[in-house]
């Protein structure tokens, strides 16, 4: 076998996407396990029950979700099953209004309008808490997703997407859910500005 | 003429045509960003997004398909297999592009259920067509798949370029079945999303370009089988070698266990190396040629391509890649300025270079060149590394003002936006967007009349 025969690469070509793809599969079925609803980083769906909050883990050297004491959403405790038809609910507001092509989740989509990783923590809210008159966090978030043309804060309007209030609901239980997802430190440096007075 | 090559100049023209609604969609969406009140309630930035990076997907993919229709019958000597089906697919197919088009412009969005995925919108990013879309996309898929491994079993022959052509086709098909479920789990979702997303462009479409530039290389420069069959293997072993781990460097903030920030970063770091190799091969097999060729336009699209592909995918994302930059990079425009020249010069490049040696066969020119090809390549090239580098201009000030000193908040993203820089970034990438588009316009003009311009001077001499 010679490096001048294309049946040498040939071979090494062969070898290496099966080596490759092997560890690709091994990998895929470890993280899957990790990133699976109760995994070791993402969140059981009834999350959304308790008070979420991000904070600097210096072993680790970035910010992880903090899980705190029961903070019911909307007044209410979720079961595990009301809880996971929120959540498919809000992904499907997600879906259905592409709200990817102007936001970013978890760092990706498009990159006209915020990224919404940890939107539920965003200390911003509590300006839209008090131009939307609302009483909580959660109430603020329903107002704006409804109405988002009414309470605009900068030169870009988020569109009225025909969003229903059951629909807005469901949306802002999985953004805290979605909060409460380890994404290894990102967004960097959130946490910091979270805490500041 | 095979009748495949018919259907290749078809389905050139339809990717042409799409390339211009990609273009024009693309000036709009970077408008946006200049005038954001820019037809406010009537099409919102997230639509002219969708048009432009869904064509970009289906004209790269249509391009493809011509070069492959084109160039394959000179492979096995004969018309594919399966040809009229794959005739009447192409009408569909544009039908199918054409109504989707219609129903993200006038219907937009629908409610939050399973009937709006099938027919108005997924809501995925480059897998925004609906399901029914989606669909037809995998039986076109499945026939070009049957075209090429049909012609091989009937004519039972097979060279190393079509063996590797038929084994790509096995994953570009399988992976694009993961644009149609629903996942609820983001971390999921997106885990799968970049399988489809990632696998496609950084090693299937790497791939099926490699098996494409092989076979026009031996047309352009009448370079030996043995050794462009040999390099595509090397290709091949490299790409997928790095670029199966590769995926690893999307992984690093979905949620996704963190031994992926090490796997990730390592391999995608070497991604580049095949691209390398690439370029080494292109001025190798140049020089050898002394730059002298038959089809001058052919052969400097195919330049632009190997460098276009090593700088925009290879440096480009190199520069991004290691987490250590990518948690301050990744979401910024510095990720768009990655993003479109790494396209350019990996995938469309190669694809007017195909262009243009079928046009020499068709237009039965025995050499090719001009003043309009240059112009449009040099409007377009410098079109895109301008975009490129105001796009650059403007990631810098957001990875700098809105992750590094704002800690990404909503606050910080909107000081991000606001940013002198950044702004700037974006005027200089629209006029760098007219600057391509002008080139675009020129590209068009030269294919439409290339060869009967000089026929028609030539006739008007005879005749005078």
């Amino acid at each position: 076998m010679h490096v001048d025969d294309p049946g040498f690469w040939r071979a090494g070509a062969i070898s290496t996407i099966a080596i490759m793809s092997v560890i690709l599969i091994m990998l895929t079925i470890d993280s899957l396990a990790v990133i699976s609803p109760g995994g070791a980083n993402v969140p059981p769906y009834t999350v959304i029950n308790q008070h979420i909050d991000y904070k600097f883990d210096a072993k680790r050297g970035n910010d992880v979700p903090a899980l705190g004491a029961p903070e019911p959403l909307f007044g209410k405790t979720w079961d595990a099953t009301a809880a996971a038809a929120l959540i498919d609910k809000g992904k499907m507001v997600i879906q259905s209004r592409a709200c990817i092509n102007c936001h970013t989740f978890f760092g990706n989509g498009a990159y006209y309008a915020p990224d919404l990783t940890k939107a539920w923590l965003d200390p911003a809210w509590e300006t839209w808490q008090a131009m939307t008159g609302a009483a909580t966090r959660e109430e603020a978030m329903v107002k704006f997703l409804m109405d988002p043309e009414k309470y605009r804060t900068w030169t870009r309007t988020m569109p009225n997407l025909g969003i229903t209030q059951e629909e807005a609901e469901a949306t802002v239980a999985y953004l805290k859910w979605m909060a409460a997802v380890d994404t290894n430190g990102f967004p960097p440096g959130f946490g910091r500005m979270r805490s500041k007075p | 003429m095979y009748r495949s090559q018919q259907l290749a100049l078809k389905y050139f023209a339809a990717a042409i045509a799409l390339f211009g609604v990609m273009t024009l969609s693309g000036l709009l969406s970077a408008y946006y960003y200049i005038n954001p009140d820019f037809l406010f309630g009537f099409l919102h930035f997230n639509i002219a997004k969708i048009l432009h990076i869904d064509t970009m997907i289906i004209w790269l993919l249509m391009g493809f398909m011509g070069a492959i229709y084109w160039l394959l019958p000179d492979e096995f000597g004969r018309d594919l297999a399966g040809i009229r089906a794959a005739e009447i697919l192409f009408y569909v197919f544009c039908a199918a592009v054409a109504v989707v088009a219609i129903v993200f412009i006038f219907v937009q969005y629908g409610s939050s259920n399973e009937t709006a995925l099938w027919l108005i919108n997924q809501g995925r990013k480059y897998v925004e067509a609906p399901r029914w879309a989606a669909i037809g996309v995998v039986v076109v898929m499945l026939v070009f798949a049957y075209n090429v491994i049909g012609t091989a079993y009937v004519s039972r022959k097979i060279t190393g370029i079509a063996a590797v052509l038929m084994i790509d086709l096995v994953p570009l098909v399988l992976l694009y079945l993961i644009a149609f479920p629903a996942i609820s789990n983001m971390s999921a979702d997106l885990f799968w999303w970049w399988w489809l997303v990632h696998l496609w462009v950084e090693a299937t479409w790497e791939v099926l370009i490699g098996c494409i530039m092989a076979m026009a290389l031996m047309q352009l420069l009448g370079t030996s089988r043995r050794i462009v069959e040999g390099w595509l293997y090397i290709e091949v072993a490299l790409v997928l070698g790095t670029g199966i781990l590769g995926l690893g460097h999307h992984y690093f903030w979905i949620g996704t266990p963190n031994y992926w920030l090490t796997i990730g970063g390592f391999f995608s770091a070497l991604e580049p190396l095949p691209l390398l190799g690439m370029v080494i091969h292109a001025v190798y097999d140049a020089g050898t040629h002394n730059m002298k060729t038959t089809n001058q336009p052919a052969f400097y699209w195919m330049m632009a391509e190997a460098f276009g592909n090593f700088l925009g995918a290879g440096v480009w994302g190199f520069m991004i890649t290691l987490p250590q930059i990518n948690l301050y990079a990744h979401g910024t425009q510095w990720t768009v300025s990655h993003g479109h020249f790494a396209f350019w010069g990996a995938y469309a490049c190669g694809i007017l270079s195909v262009l243009y040696l079928v046009l020499q066969k068709t237009r039965g020119l025995a050499y090719v060149n001009g003043a309009l090809w240059k112009w449009s390549f040099a409007a377009l090239n410098l079109g895109l590394i301008g975009m490129t580098g105001a796009l650059l201009v403007s990631g810098f000030a957001q990875a700098f003002v809105e992750r590094a000193i704002g800690g990404s908040t909503h606050a910080a993203f909107v000081a991000a936006q606001e940013n002198k820089w950044f702004v700037e970034g974006m005027v200089g990438r629209l006029i760098f967007g007219l600057v391509f588009a002008v080139g675009y316009v020129v590209l068009v003009y030269d294919l439409l009349t290339l060869g009967r311009r000089a026929r028609l001077v030539a006739a008007a001499a005879a005749a005078e």
